[in-house]
C-alpha cells in the first residue's frame, strides 16, 4: 500500500460531564489513501461527524481528543498549536457542511467569500483570485459564472448554493475534503447532481474525500471504501462492494436489510430491535450485543477489536479465530 | 371493485404571497399568487395505501392538510365517504373527524413536551367525545401502548424520555386512539434513522393489516414509498403528473419526471453505476413555466409541451399527464 494521506490512530473523543467523561468516539483507526473516497456511515449519534470535526481540528469544546493521533502525510496534526492548525484548515483539509445556507455568509457576495478564501491561503492578486473564483464556479457547474459571482447567497437555489460551498472547499486545492452530509438538505434530483460534482472535481484535483452520510445508497454510488460506525466505534470497514454484497458484522447486515430498495420486492423490512444506546449507557462488551441476534457470552463481556478478514476488517467476535476454533457459535 | 373512501376532485390551493400593501404601492408591484396545488384529482379505496411522492415544493403537505380539513381548498373538494370535508365545527364535521387522523413528520414537534404520554394518547378520545369514563380511557391507552410496541408503564413518562422512533410510536398510538379508518401520514419516517425507519414502516403495515386502515402516505423517498404503497401518485409543482400501481410505476414509469426521479435515487444495488445527467432544478412555483411545467428539464420536450398544458392520458394502471405519452413518442 502506498503511504496513506491520512492516518487516524486510536482516536478517542470525550465530553467531560459532572458524572464523568462520556466517550463519544472510542478508539477508532483508519487510513485514507491519496485520491480515495472513504464513506463513513452510521446512525445519528454514532460519532461520524465528531470524527470529521476532529480531523479538521474543529471539535467544539467541551468535546476534546482524549487520546490518539491524527497524521496527515507523515505529520502529526492533532496536537499542533492553533495557529498551525489554521494553516492546515481550508488549505490542506477543507470541509463541506450539510446546510449550504448556514455555511455561506448571507451579507457577502459569492465573489467576496471565494476571493477571501483564495487569498487567505494562496499568494495571488485580487484580480487573479477573481479569475480563479470564476473558474471554480464554472467547474462546479454554475451557469454564467462570470455574472453570478457577484450575487448574494440568497439569490441561489439550494443545489446551486451547495455547488458554491464545494467551490469554496476546493478553492485552496486541498489534499483532503471532508463532506459532512453534503446532500441531506437537498432533493433527490439535485442530490445526484451534487454528488457527481463532488466526485468529479475531487478526482480531477486528486483530493481524497471523507464522505460522511447516513445514506448507504449515496455511499454505494460514490465511495471506494466504507466504514460503518456504531456507538462511537467502527463496526466494519472495507471496500464498498464487498460490504454491500456480503456484510459480515451483524449490525451491518441489519442495517443493509432495513434499507428499503427499489430493486427487491420483500414484504417486510429486516428490523433491528431497539435503538442505539445512549452515551452514558453503553453496554459492556460489544456495544451492539443487546440488539444482536447472534450475540453469545463473550460479546457481553469483552469488547471486540477490528479483525482482518481478507480485504476488510470487522469488529465482531464471530470472526475471532479462537472463538471459531472452539466452535461455540451455532 | 371496492368503494373509494376518499374522493378528491379538482383540488386547488392558491396562497397569496404578495408583499405588504404599502410595499406594493411604493414598488408598483402586482399581487403575487402561488399555486401550491393545481387541479389534483384522485381517489383512495378502502384498505389501500396511496402514496404521494414529490420533491420539496411539490404540494405534498398542502394536499395532506386539505385532506384532513386543516386547510381549506381554493377550488375543488375533498369527499370523505361522499361527505364534503369542511373546516367548521358543525356536528357532521365532528362526527366525520372521528374517522380520520394524521401522523406528522417530526415526533419532536408533534408531541407536547409538558404532557404525559398517557394524556397525549387519550386526547383524541376526550376531544372527540368518544369515551368519557376515565377507567376505560386508561385501559385503552395501555392497550394502544402495547399495540405500538411500547409498554403500558410508559404512559406515565414524558416525551423527552423517549428516542425518536419511540416518539413516533407514541404519535401512531395517538392517531389510533380514536379508532380512525383513514390516516394521513406526512413523511412519518423522514426524521428517523434507517434501522428505526424500518421498525416504524413494519409497524404501520402490521397495523394496517390488523385494523384495516386506509393510508395516505406522503414521502419524498421513492424506496420507502415502494415498500408501503399499493398505488403511487407523483407530484411536480403542485400537479399530479403520473398515477400508477406501485409495481407498474417502478417497472415501467411513463412520465419523464418519474423516470428522472427513479434514476436519481441512489440505490444499494447500483454500486458503481453511472447516473444519467439530470438537468436543472425545480422552477420557482410563483412563476411556473408555461405549458407542461416540466418542459425546461424534459429531454423529450417539443413546441407543444411549451405551450399547451398536458391532460391526463390513460395508462395501464393509472394515468400520466404528458404530451409525449399521448402522442406515443415516449
Amino acid at each position: 500500500m502506498t503511504n496513506p494521506l491520512l492516518s487516524v490512530k486510536d482516536l478517542v473523543i470525550e465530553f467531560p460531564t459532572r458524572f464523568g467523561p462520556l466517550t463519544a468516539v472510542d478508539t477508532i483507526n483508519f487510513d485514507l489513501a491519496p485520491g480515495e473516497i472513504l464513506g463513513v456511515v452510521g446512525e445519528s449519534g454514532a460519532g461520524k461527524s465528531l470524527t470529521g470535526s476532529a480531523i479538521m481540528g474543529l471539535l467544539d469544546p467541551p468535546g476534546r481528543i482524549a487520546s490518539g493521533e491524527i497524521w496527515l502525510k507523515g505529520e502529526r496534526i492533532d496536537n499542533l498549536p492553533n495557529e498551525a492548525q489554521r494553516a492546515i484548515r481550508g488549505r490542506r483539509i477543507s470541509m463541506v457542511f450539510q446546510d449550504p445556507l448556514t455555511s455561506l455568509n448571507p451579507l457577502y457576495t459569492i465573489a467576496e467569500q471565494l476571493i477571501e478564501t483564495i487569498r487567505t491561503h494562496l499568494k495571488v492578486s485580487e484580480s487573479e483570485a477573481r479569475k480563479r473564483a470564476i473558474g471554480l464556479l464554472d467547474d462546479v457547474g454554475i451557469p454564467a459564472a462570470e455574472r453570478r459571482i457577484d450575487d448574494y447567497p440568497h439569490q441561489f437555489s439550494g443545489g446551486m448554493r451547495q455547488r458554491v460551498v464545494i467551490a469554496l472547499a476546493l478553492a485552496a486545492e486541498p489534499e483532503l475534503v471532508i463532506a459532512d452530509e453534503p446532500t441531506t438538505a437537498l432533493d433527490v434530483s439535485v442530490q445526484a447532481q451534487i454528488i457527481d460534482v463532488l466526485k468529479e472535481q475531487c478526482s480531477e484535483r486528486g483530493a481524497s474525500v471523507i464522505l460522511i452520510t447516513h445514506d448507504m445508497g449515496v455511499i454505494a454510488e460514490t465511495a471506494n471504501r466504507v466504514a460503518v460506525m456504531y456507538s462511537g466505534r467502527i463496526a466494519e470497514i472495507g471496500p464498498v462492494k464487498d460490504i454491500i454484497q456480503n456484510a459480515m458484522h451483524p449490525y451491518t447486515v441489519g442495517l443493509m436489510g432495513s434499507i428499503p430498495t427499489l430493486a427487491q420486492e420483500e414484504d417486510r423490512l429486516v428490523q433491528i430491535p431497539g435503538s442505539m444506546p445512549r452515551l452514558n449507557d453503553i453496554p459492556q462488551g460489544c456495544a451492539f450485543n443487546p440488539r444482536c441476534d447472534r450475540a453469545f457470552e463473550k460479546c457481553r463481556i469483552d469488547r471486540p477489536d477490528l479483525i482482518d478478514q481478507g480485504t476488510r476488517q470487522v469488529a465482531c467476535w464471530l470472526y475471532d479465530e479462537t472463538v471459531l476454533a472452539k466452535g461455540k457459535i451455532a | 371493485m371496492t368503494q373509494p373512501l376518499i374522493k378528491v376532485a379538482n383540488l386547488t390551493r392558491i396562497f397569496d404571497v404578495s408583499k405588504p400593501w404599502l410595499n406594493r404601492i411604493i414598488e408598483r408591484e402586482q399581487k403575487q399568487y402561488l399555486r401550491a396545488v393545481d387541479d389534483v384529482s384522485f381517489e383512495i379505496n378502502k384498505g389501500e395505501t396511496l402514496a404521494l411522492v414529490g420533491e420539496s415544493g411539490s404540494g405534498k403537505s398542502t394536499i395532506a392538510k386539505m385532506l384532513v380539513g386543516l386547510l381549506s381548498p381554493s377550488k375543488g373538494a375533498v369527499l370523505f365517504d361522499d361527505q364534503p370535508m369542511r373546516m367548521d365545527t358543525s356536528d357532521e364535521m365532528q362526527e366525520l373527524r372521528k374517522r380520520f387522523q394524521m401522523i406528522f413528520q417530526s415526533p419532536y414537534a408533534s408531541l407536547n413536551p409538558r404532557w404525559k404520554v398517557m394524556d397525549i394518547i387519550a386526547e383524541p378520545m376526550t376531544v372527540l367525545g368518544i369515551e368519557e369514563d376515565q377507567n376505560q380511557i386508561a385501559k385503552r391507552v395501555d392497550e394502544l401502548l402495547v399495540l405500538v410496541g411500547l409498554s403500558a408503564a410508559d404512559g406515565a413518562k414524558f416525551p423527552h424520555e423517549f428516542s425518536g422512533g419511540q416518539r413516533q410510536r407514541i404519535a401512531i398510538a395517538r392517531a389510533l386512539s380514536a379508532n380512525p379508518e383513514f390516516i394521513v401520514c406526512d413523511e412519518p419516517t423522514s426524521a428517523l434513522d434507517v434501522s428505526v425507519q424500518a421498525q416504524i414502516l413494519n409497524l404501520m403495515r402490521d397495523l394496517q393489516d390488523e385494523l384495516g386502515l386506509t393510508y395516505l402516505f406522503i414521502s419524498h423517498d421513492l424506496s420507502v414509498v415502494r415498500h408501503m404503497a399499493n398505488r403511487i401518485g407523483v407530484l411536480y409543482l403542485g400537479a399530479l403528473v403520473e398515477v400508477a400501481e406501485s409495481k407498474a410505476l417502478f417497472k415501467d414509469p411513463r412520465h419523464p419526471y418519474t423516470r428522472m426521479l427513479l434514476d436519481a435515487v441512489p440505490d444499494l444495488e447500483m454500486a458503481g453505476r453511472e447516473h444519467k445527467e439530470i438537468e436543472g432544478e425545480i422552477p420557482n412555483p410563483i412563476n411556473p413555466p408555461s405549458g407542461c411545467t416540466f418542459h425546461p428539464r424534459c429531454p423529450f420536450a417539443n413546441e407543444r409541451c411549451k405551450n399547451e398544458v398536458p391532460k391526463p392520458v390513460q395508462t395501464q394502471t393509472g394515468f400520466a399527464a404528458c404530451h409525449g405519452v399521448e402522442e406515443g413518442r415516449i
